[in-house]
């Protein structure tokens, strides 16, 4: 079966004063069509870039080096930007990080949706209305309400409304930031409920970028876990979860509270990721790592696949 | 256990918190009612010395506003609220106003806005001091100072004092935060969501340094967050909010082991759980809070109850003892309770 999207070995440079910095380096993944996949990893591991790279919306300091991005087989990096934009909404959509912030405050919220449809497709005002009133209910708001401003609205239902908003040209994919990260925990579990049967009831496949290890457990079949912009491991969740290889991935396991296990200490992992203009030589990882060695100090471990669809980066797999 | 009077550091009782709404000049008028905002309505609770207390509970179910209250920020409508055997309120209007402000800190949620960007480490924790006019020579106040960053774990201290906030990363910004709380010596933190806006990886050293100011220092904490997870992993005892009540109270591995209330059993069936094999099925309550104006009449948790019976509509059910320690208010519980009593 072909992928829906299927990312090979992408790259990605940031420029500062002129010297590039690699923020994302040698990716790949792939997407099938119904499922979902998470990428992984603390605050500045390239998850966010990578994902803004799936739709080409970089920075102006953003620049792709290497790989291809092919959605249903055609690369969207050597397509035009005027061809790009009819994929951004009709067939990938997203879902930005405190999206529920990201309503204007002086607009009502059937308004906004009415004007992203019409700039995506060439519909009228009236068939707009209509699609918004089922819009709405798909996510489980009162259609009347879209005659409200955002401040009438809560956080849970503001989300909702960014949500309806993506998915109103009907795209293939839907690429979720964060999606439920400033919301409270019933609120969470209510929009992740909605995600999962939005899923399964129009065949979505999503990209979930998150830290949230919990909700990656519940909700999604794949994980790349990133580190330092690269791939530190890929694999179905069960892997990731219950055989997890990479010492990045076993540690930031360990260091999630289980409710089911409260008296389980927690690890926390001493340092933070690698600023993008002193990435390690070796392994990014090398410096943060209880397995480390002078080999890994040396060079950077490439990404293997220790199982079928098990791809880890590591010079030490072995003895974990 | 009856709590030891000398060793409750913090003891609230029927604490009430009202804000009054304006009816409008037509309102006031034609004489409408007056109505309020019910934040706090009515919640008893104390904290021991060297105990952590987590307040679990939604956006407005009343966790902020109990803080707020404790630290003597704002004045309750109703009850009382006694640190060290002192009523908080007239601390407050008082003389021990500042013993106050120096014997209960706070820990705040964001540390990339808590400290100011043009302030070095040393002048940031330096400032209670100065504010307190506590310390006398410039060296014993350096002392005390590099003494806070140690217990904070930012060591050595020294190379800490001449940096920047931006200089830091977050987790070290939340450490600077702790040693300001904890240079005065303070017998009560209180920490709201000091967590959250952190990156998992350095949630648990942020407990973990908690606890351990806790265990070393012998500081009570009052632990407020919407998170039970990591309650579960960090508190002695929690208190479970709704809608300005504690719906539920006892010794944190009762509540998450053997939870009474609906509320509870609900908030830890949606935690979600890292391990995909014990995906399980979610409690999802519809809706949300409803606005604490017009309060639901009975149990203000019914409309949303997955198991409320007609009764739960009149009655307002209070806090009943299940075993020891742990009080749950359900009449669904008073009911099992009083079952097994008559039993047994």
């Amino acid at each position: 079966m072909t992928p829906i999207l299927e990312v090979r070995n992408l790259s990605i440079d940031y420029l500062s004063n002129g010297h590039p910095l690699h923020a994302v380096t040698d990716i790949s993944f792939r997407l099938d069509k119904g499922r979902s996949l998470a990428l992984v990893g603390e605050s500045g591991c390239g998850k966010t870039t990578t994902m803004l790279a799936l739709l080409r919306l970089l920075p102006e300091e953003g620049r792709i080096t290497g790989g291809q991005i092919l959605y249903q087989g055609t690369d969207l990096l050597q397509i035009s930007e005027e061809e790009m934009r009819q994929y951004r909404w009709n067939n990938i959509a997203i879902v930005f990080q405190g999206a529920m912030n990201a309503l204007n405050p002086v607009r009502k919220v059937g308004n906004q949706i009415i004007e992203a449809l019409r700039h995506h497709a060439p519909i009228s005002r009236k068939q707009a209305q209509m699609r918004v009133g089922e819009l709405m209910e798909l996510v489980g708001i009162p259609p009347e309400r879209a005659g409200q401003y955002p401040h009438q609205f809560s956080g849970g239902m503001r989300q909702r409304a960014m949500i309806a908003m993506a998915l109103a040209c009907n795209p293939d994919i839907l690429i979720a930031d964060e999606p439920t990260t400033a919301l409270d925990v019933m609120i969470q579990a209510q929009v992740l409920d909605l995600l999962q049967n939005l899923q399964s009831q129009l065949g979505l496949s999503v990209v979930m970028v998150t830290h949230d290890l919990g909700v990656v457990a519940e909700l999604c079949d794949d994980v790349l876990v990133m580190y330092g912009g690269q791939v530190a491991e890929y694999g179905n969740v069960d892997t990731i979860y219950n055989t997890p290889l990479h010492p990045y991935t076993q540690r930031l396991l360990q260091a999630f509270p289980d409710v089911d296990q409260p008296t389980a200490s927690l690890a926390s992992i001493p340092g933070h990721p690698p600023p993008l203009n002193a990435l390690p030589p070796g392994c990014r990882f090398e410096p943060r790592c209880h397995r480390r060695s002078p080999l890994c100090a040396a060079a950077n471990p490439a990404p293997i696949a220790r199982a079928p669809g098990h791809i880890v980066a590591c010079h030490h797999v072995e003895e974990g | 256990m009856p709590a030891d009077t000398h060793l409750v550091v913090l003891q609230v009782s029927r604490l009430r918190k009202l804000y009054p709404l304006s009816r409008g000049l037509l309102g006031a008028i034609q004489r409408k009612p007056a109505r309020h905002v019910h934040a706090i309505d009515g919640i008893s609770f104390t904290l021991r010395a060297g105990e952590i207390l987590g307040l679990v509970g939604e956006s407005g179910s009343g966790k902020t506003t109990t803080a707020m209250s404790v630290m003597g920020l704002i004045e309750p409508t109703e009850g009382d609220i006694h640190f060290n055997g002192q009523s908080v309120p007239q601390m407050v209007r008082g003389r021990d106003r500042l013993e106050l402000r120096r014997k209960v800190q706070m820990v705040f949620q964001d540390p990339y806005e808590a400290l100011n960007p043009r302030q070095t480490v040393y002048s940031i924790v330096s400032e209670p001091l100065e504010v307190h006019r506590i310390t006398a020579s410039r060296t014993e106040k350096l002392e005390r100072v590099k003494k806070a960053l140690a217990d904070a774990g930012l060591k050595p201290p020294e190379n800490f004092l001449d940096r920047y906030p931006e200089e830091l990363s977050g987790g070290q910004r939340q450490r600077v935060v702790i040693a300001g709380a904890i240079v005065l010596n303070p017998r009560l933190l209180v920490a709201d969501e000091p967590v959250s806006m952190l990156d998992v990886s350095v949630r648990a050293e942020i407990l973990n340094l908690l606890r351990q100011v806790r265990d070393e220092l012998g500081i009570s904490i009052l632990y407020i967050t919407h998170d039970l997870a990591t309650a579960g992993f960090f508190t002695d005892r929690i208190a479970v909010m709704y809608l300005g009540r504690i719906v539920e109270i006892g010794p944190t591995t009762a509540v998450l082991s053997d939870p009474k209330h609906p509320y509870t059993r609900a908030l830890l069936s949606v935690i979600p759980v890292p391990n995909p094999r014990r995906r399980q099925k979610r409690e999802i309550l519809q809706g949300e809070i409803p606005n604490p104006i017009d309060l639901p009449s009975g149990c203000r948790f019914h409309p949303r109850c997955p198991v409320a019976v007609d009764q739960c509509r009149r009655v307002d059910p209070q806090l009943v003892t299940v075993t020891a320690e742990h009080q749950a208010a359900c009449i669904l519980v008073e009911e099992r309770v009083g079952a097994s009593a008559v039993n047994s």
